[in-house]
């Protein structure tokens, strides 16, 4: 089942990279959301999947899934939470002041 | 002594909140005593019975790099030259600074120089040695611009420092390649092994790297055209930095790693062919310049040159005058930059051809200028030691024996015909420098100033500079046994005697100071006739024109390749580190044949979660082909929410409940921002855009995947996560492992996550409320 996973997850990265290749700031956005979806069933697989229960201890039971991946991963939605809607509100101003949601057409002034 | 080395540099932390009172009391007062007794402890080490000092502490033992400060006679000579004249050119900057100036900057500049000059001059390990090196050529370069205003001076500041430092790095290759071939980092060590050293492969490189140092620091010819334009600092800086002490750092290295090269051919041959043709068109172009200091500065670099070819020499004699000259230089010339600091100071004007017949306003400074000018010219009189200095001088190029080779012997014949005729200039520019400031007419609707005498304080240190140039003169022996042996034993590598005496007897070397004088004087008095040479040659080639060919064009190509991938194109940015990330890491990979595709010891394949796969993959394709904004929310929940179910799947409760929540915020939020925004536009990059992002995100893909697989099965560590399981409720008291380990074992990580989201709320905050300018909206 990992591989499957594995295999999912670079999916996901090749579709963000292409994403987040593009011009517009949207496809960006999207990028850099899928990038954090696979980010995280990467940690995950690679603690191992489906061995023992959920990290939550009952009596009698010794064998849990592995819960530092899940830790380390709920730091990062919760972040990459933080990041994405930092950059929509970002993308929101950004085309309110200057009319385009290009990225080619950001690149600053003349002079700089 | 370790404390005399680094007292500059204590002070020079001090001078800025000691210049803070510079209006009640000058700067330079407070702070003359340090050169001053860092210049008696260094006295005291005077005598016939010197013997060596060495103290050592360790800076980096794991690099064998310390700093090692060893006192021979070499170093002795140096050191007392950098604080004796330190002290006279603080005290004489007193009065030339006015207290309007920044002279906190002004000393603390020339402290770190002090300190940083002492330390070339003492350091026994050659790392060290490189340091310091390199701290003289920045506070040389932060001293020329110290009129940061003037254009001039930021330009002579930009030269020195290129071309110093430039000379710099090509040293530090060549004392990295010493202490590979020899295996230590002190210089006394590679002296001794200096059999090693001439026998290496290496060595070609190791003396082009070295001298490239040395003639780049001390203005060697074609690399002197930083000097005239550091002429730009003031004169204090000029005459203690370019003249008496930095420029002959090079010298000091050459004179240092002497024993080890010395009589090696083809060290005679560059050494002296560099240094007498750098003696020769210093001089030749002096007499060129109407500018005092540029006609000092010439005057320096031919005076380097004629030391830096007596080192070439190599036998005992030229060592010393050498090790002599050194000191006579720094004497005289330090006397004269002086002094035409003054001329500068009370006239307004260093320009030769404005200046004239001064000497009846100022009389002093004309009689220091006279000895001073007198004792560079080489005028035979038993009162200036410039004589006995050029005539030893000429006396070696006389003596050059032992080498051979067709060229060399070439050189060896026309070396010292080479020297008369570079002392016939020298004789002229000085004869010029003197006659045509003091005597002739006096201009008086040219000078921007009334002259006067300098005050009396002023003119202390040109004459104690004068002082020691007439005592050197008078009674050399008394320098000969307590210094001038030593450091000449120390370059020599063993033991030199020589006596200082004016009178020889009829020998050739007198016959070459009489030709000098004879024909020098005629050269001057018909200047005027010959003058039209210097239209002919050089004309109008010179070193500077390359110099400033090579710097445009490399400020010219530098930011036409700079723009060119830092065109402003977020894509392209992306790309390059994409790609670089991914092709280091394959090559990496393959390198240490990190592959490792036998994915052992994994979980059953179940039919449900291969068909989540299987739609989160083709929702995640999906988003590179959905143009509707709607739609495009759609799938990436459809990705999320994928996720979120793999979560339930896999035995993760919390991840999937704040991945569901999360999710659901997330898609709100798109919600409401593509409400503003324009909707996905059709693609219009062209098809080479596409393939290249297409195969960029392929290899990122493939790598990810390459990584994952053979990490999986590569653990080099046992897991840690046997520990939280275990003190979950011991040490946290939770039952649930992942939140105690997020509030508790972890909880530092999470209150900066926290802080993060927090950053992330106010950024989002300001964005929407903050306008431009008020009152917009």
């Amino acid at each position: 089942m990992e591989i499957v996973m594995i295999i999912l997850a670079s999916i996901l990265f090749a579709t963000a990279i292409y994403n987040m290749l593009q011009k517009q700031f949207l496809r960006i956005i999207i990028g850099t959301v899928l990038l954090s979806h696979a980010a995280h069933l990467f940690l995950l697989t690679m603690g191992q999947l489906k061995r023992g229960n959920p990290p939550v201890l009952v009596d009698g039971v010794t064998n849990y899934t592995d819960p530092l991946p899940q830790a380390l991963i709920l730091t990062s939605i919760v972040i990459s939470f933080g990041v994405t809607s930092f950059l929509l509100v970002l993308a929101y101003r950004t085309y309110t002041l200057n009319k385009t949601d290009n990225m080619d057409e950001l690149r600053g002034s003349k002079d700089e | 002594m370790i404390y005399a080395v680094f007292a500059p540099l204590v002070f020079a932390i001090l001078i800025p909140f000691l210049s803070r009172i510079k209006h009640k009391i000058h700067t330079g007062w407070l702070i003359l005593p340090v050169p001053i007794l860092v210049f008696a402890y260094f006295a005291s080490f005077l005598g016939s019975n010197f013997e060596n000092q060495v103290r050592s502490i360790d800076w980096i033992p794991s690099l064998d790099i310390s700093l090692t400060f060893h006192l021979d006679g070499l170093s002795l000579l140096f050191a007392l030259l950098i604080t004796g004249i330190g002290s006279l050119v603080v005290l004489y900057s007193i009065f030339y600074l006015d207290k309007t100036e920044r002279l906190g900057h002004f000393y603390t500049y020339l402290y770190i120089f002090m300190a940083a000059m002492l330390g070339v001059v003492l350091s026994d390990n050659v790392f060290g040695l490189y340091v310091f090196w390199e701290f003289t050529s920045l506070s040389s370069f932060l001293l020329i611009g110290y009129w940061h205003f003037k254009e001039r001076s930021r330009y002579g500041a930009v030269k020195s420092l290129l071309i110093t430092v430039m000379g710099g790095f090509s040293l530090l290759a060549g004392l990295i390649l010493l202490t590979i071939v020899t295996g230590t980092t002190s210089i006394r060590g590679m002296v001794d092994q200096a059999d090693v050293i001439l026998a290496s492969p290496f060595l070609p490189f190791i003396m082009a790297f070295l001298l490239l140092g040395a003639f780049t620091k001390s203005a060697q010819f074609p690399f002197h055209i930083w000097l005239p334009d550091a002429m730009e600092a003031p004169t204090p800086v000029s005459a203690y930095l370019h003249s008496a002490t930095m420029v002959k750092a090079g010298i000091y290295l050459m004179a240092r790693f002497s024993p080890i090269f010395g009589g090696e051919p083809s060290f005679f041959m560059l050494l002296s062919l560099f240094g007498i043709i750098t003696l020769v068109c210093g001089s030749y172009m002096a007499v060129r310049q109407t500018d005092l200091k540029a006609i000092l500065a010439y005057s320096t670099i031919s005076q380097l040159g004629m030391i830096m070819a007596m080192l070439g020499f190599g036998t005992d004699v030229a060592i010393f005058a050498a090790v002599f000259h050194i000191l006579n230089h720094a004497t005289f010339k330090g006397s004269l930059f002086m002094v035409a600091g003054i001329v500068d100071h009370e006239t307004g004007t260093r320009d030769i051809r404005r200046l004239g017949g001064l000497m009846t306003f100022m009389p002093i400074s004309a009689t220091l200028a006279l000895f001073g000018t007198f004792s560079m010219a080489g005028v035979p009189l038993p009162f200036l030691n410039g004589f006995y200095s050029k005539e030893m001088f000429f006396d070696a190029s006389l003596q050059l024996s032992g080498y051979t080779g067709t060229f060399v012997e070439i050189l060896a014949t026309a070396l010292p015909y080479l020297a008369v005729l570079g002392s016939i200039f020298t004789f002229v520019y000085s004869m010029y420098l003197f006659f045509g400031t003091f005597r002739g007419t006096y201009k008086e609707e040219q000078l921007p100033v009334k002259p006067h005498e300098a005050p009396f304080m002023m003119l202390v240190s040109p004459m104690i500079l004068v002082l020691g140039v007439i005592i050197i003169g008078l009674v050399p022996s008394i320098f000969n046994d307590g210094l001038l042996t030593h450091a000449a034993s120390a370059v020599f590598g063993s033991e030199v005697t020589k006596e200082i005496s004016f009178w020889h007897g009829f020998i050739p070397p007198l016959y070459m100071s009489l030709a000098v004088v004879a024909i020098g004087t005629l050269l001057y008095v018909f200047k005027s006739k010959w003058e039209r040479i210097y239209s002919v040659m050089p004309g109008k080639f010179s070193f500077n024109r390359i110099y400033d060919w090579a710097v445009n064009q490399l400020e010219s190509a530098s930011s036409r390749i700079t723009s060119s991938y830092m065109n402003g194109s977020m894509r392209l940015y992306m790309v390059l580190l994409l790609v670089a990330v991914t092709g280091i890491t394959f090559f990496g990979l393959w390198m240490t044949n990190g592959f490792n595709f036998e994915v052992t010891d994994v979980a059953p394949v179940t039919i449900h979660e291969v068909l989540i796969a299987i739609v989160m993959a083709a929702a995640a394709i999906a988003t590179i082909f959905v143009r509707n904004r709607l739609a495009i929310i759609i799938v990436v929940g459809v990705v999320g929410y994928g996720l979120a179910i793999l979560f339930v799947l896999y035995r993760a409760p919390d991840l999937a409940l704040t991945q569901l929540i999360v999710e659901t915020v997330t898609v709100a939020l798109f919600l409401l921002c593509f409400y503003h925004l324009p909707n996905l536009k059709k693609r219009t990059e062209s098809l080479a855009h596409r393939g290249v992002n297409l195969f960029v995100s392929l290899g990122f893909g493939a790598l990810l995947l390459v990584i994952s697989l053979s990490a999986y099965n590569s653990r080099f560590f046992d897991t840690i996560s046997g520990y939280f399981t275990e003190n979950s409720y011991k040490l946290g008291g939770g039952d649930n492992i992942v939140n105690v380990i997020l509030v508790d074992f972890r909880g530092l990580d999470t209150l900066f996550e926290v802080a993060v989201l927090f950053g992330a709320g106010l950024g989002i905050y300001s964005l929407i409320r903050l306008r431009k300018n008020k009152g917009a909206k």
